[in-house]
């Protein structure tokens, strides 16, 4: 099984990106789980979501506590989150960020980083102050770790979204393009 | 067809695939998506229906009430606060002999606020005449919804029925869902048309006053007596839907790996799914446990668990909600249903998850360990599992 907890923000999309990446490889023929944790329903809170992806039905009902991948919507989260907490080994740490990967300290685990939040403006996914990051940083989440390949997603993506549903599949594709990866990590 | 569903969205589906006539309902977290659903769908041309849009809870069961009378299909939704400011209308609902089906996403009730399972919103409505179910996963929501207006509508039955799925844990948790053909269920629930209704061309009135001598406590023994026809009426829907759709759930008590069991864990609702994984840990050690999930609370399923503790040695019942003054609600019931045995099993209680606090298998497993450990079989034990110092 593997298990994916994302970190995001109120109306960044982390919840629907937990859903879309659940059904993407719900396409590819696997059992999925997706669910979010949140409080308060309120722009620029922090939000947790989670994706299970198996190739058997998935009995665990628990919050993820050993994920095996995550993915930070908003870098100001790494400053009051610990992110990789029960992060497994050989992880990949996927960040929304205009830094270099060298320049993103999660420890030891690996780091993708794409800039989502430029992609998502040029592609107009919610507004220039506030813009929805969801679907491109899962662009990256399929180039960084291979859980559904980039068709998949986009085929998810047309499914899920309500509006700007070309938009949102470029910007993924934009993102799967444009990851940066730490040359120095394991 | 396979869709990636939430438990709010297959409950939506249910209430199209069923042809709810009538729908009224107030949206409250975490059931508002139900809502949403419904107006999606009826917004796109899928589903034919009336949306009554109401000022609140109490309302929104009142319109129910009235639509069901009728004689429409009716269905509503709500959660915790929500349930609660219904309360009144939920005996209305049964003693008017109405069938409608109400899910509701338990969440714990306030204060602190909390968004999140936990069951006492439901058990609280024990006794106000509804038949009341607990799902694990949204297949068993939206395949429930259907078997449960078969039920409700019998002639022999004539109740409401709620179906209880927990916060987030289902109400928003995505996963694959089998959503059945529109002919088959059609085929499977036919049409509802009760014998009594509101009809301008043959007036009767309902509700009205019943002095002692008159027949107030024959009324009530009459739905006494329904809830009793509704317990063959479960068994039989269910196996007849088994037949169409080749799913079913158990009935009242889905027994996972009883055969043998030295101890089986009683649970409702979706922390059920986790304990199976615990009990095949288990009994790949070479350990005797199962797990009875409680599917139907009313009509309580006496003659199951009566069956079942014959050759179980301990009981562990796991309550996601309390009874303040006494303990978990399920803890009560089992031991009073087993109370005439010559040879009763230990029956021990348990306490987690409330709030939504995380049942995870080491709570479980914790919970399995005490029920191990027991050597005093005449030991009464109730706890609170994994409270913060």
């Amino acid at each position: 099984m593997i298990e994916i907890r994302f970190h995001g923000r109120g109306g960044q999309g982390a919840v629907i990106g937990a859903e879309i990446l659940a059904e993407a490889a719900f396409l590819e023929g696997k059992f999925v789980q997706a669910f979010p944790y949140f409080g308060v329903e309120r722009r620029g809170a922090p939000v947790t979501a989670y994706t299970r992806i198996d190739d058997s039905p998935i009995r665990l009902r628990t919050n993820i506590y050993t994920p095996d991948h995550v993915v930070v919507l908003d870098p100001t989260l790494l400053e009051i989150i610990d992110v990789t907490e029960g992060l497994k080994e050989n992880g990949w740490v996927i960040v929304n960020s205009h830094k270099a990967p060298g320049d993103i300290d999660v420890g030891s685990h690996r780091v993708a980083v794409v800039n989502a939040t430029s992609i998502a403006r040029k592609y107009g996914l919610g507004s220039v102050s506030a813009p929805i990051v969801n679907t491109s940083i899962l662009g990256a989440v399929s180039k960084a770790t291979g859980v559904v390949s980039i068709d998949m997603l986009t085929s998810s993506i047309r499914n899920r979204v309500p509006s700007k549903v070309e938009e949102n599949v470029q910007a993924a594709k934009d993102a799967y393009n444009s990851i940066l990866v730490d040359q120095n990590a394991r | 067809m396979k869709k990636v569903l939430s438990g709010n969205s297959a409950a939506a589906y249910g209430s199209m695939l069923v042809r709810a006539e009538v729908i009224s309902a107030y949206p409250i977290t975490p059931q508002t998506k139900i809502v949403e659903k419904i107006a999606d769908l009826i917004a796109n041309g899928e589903f034919k229906t009336e949306f009554v849009k109401v000022e609140s809870e109490h309302s929104a069961m009142a319109a129910a009430v009235s639509a069901s009378l009728v004689g429409a299909r009716t269905f509503t939704a709500t959660s915790a606060q929500g349930l609660l400011l219904m309360h009144e209308i939920l005996h209305w609902a049964s003693a008017s002999r109405t069938p409608i089906v109400m899910v509701n996403i338990n969440r714990g009730l306030a204060p602190p606020w909390s968004v999140w399972a936990d069951q006492t919103d439901s058990i609280a409505q024990r006794d106000t005449g509804w038949m009341q179910f607990y799902c694990e996963s949204c297949q068993e929501v939206l395949d429930t919804m259907i078997q449960l207006y078969k039920v409700a509508e019998d002639k022999d039955v004539l109740l409401p029925a709620m179906l209880s799925e927990d916060a987030f844990l289902l109400s928003h948790t995505s996963e694959i869902v089998d959503i059945p053909d529109q002919e088959k269920v059609d085929d499977f629930l036919g049409t509802f048309d009760p014998e009594y209704k509101l009809d301008v061309n043959r007036p009767m009135s309902f509700g009205s006053l019943s002095m002692p001598h008159q027949y107030y406590y024959e009324f009530r023994y009459k739905i006494a007596e329904a809830m009793e026809n509704a317990k063959n009426k479960i068994i039989e829907v269910e196996r007849d839907f088994e037949k169409v759709f080749g799913r079913s759930y158990g009935g009242f008590l889905d027994l996972y790996r009883c055969d043998g069991a030295d101890i089986v864990l009683v649970a409702a609702g979706s922390m059920s799914s986790t304990i199976r994984i615990a009990v095949d840990e288990m009994r790949d050690k070479g350990h005797k446990v199962g797990l009875a999930r409680l599917r139907v609370f009313r009509p309580f399923p006496v003659e199951e668990f009566k069956k079942l503790a014959k050759d179980v040695k301990i009981i562990g019942v796991l309550d996601r909600s309390f009874c303040f003054g006494y303990e978990g609600a399920f803890f009560t019931e089992i031991k009073s249903a087993l109370y005439n045995m010559d040879d009763r099993p230990l029956v021990k209680g348990y306490v987690v998850g409330i709030g939504g606090r995380d049942v995870t298998l080491d709570v479980i497993f914790e919970i399995i360990d005490d029920c191990m450990k027991t050597t005093d079989t005449k030991e009464e034990s109730f706890k609170w599992i994994g409270l913060k110092g």
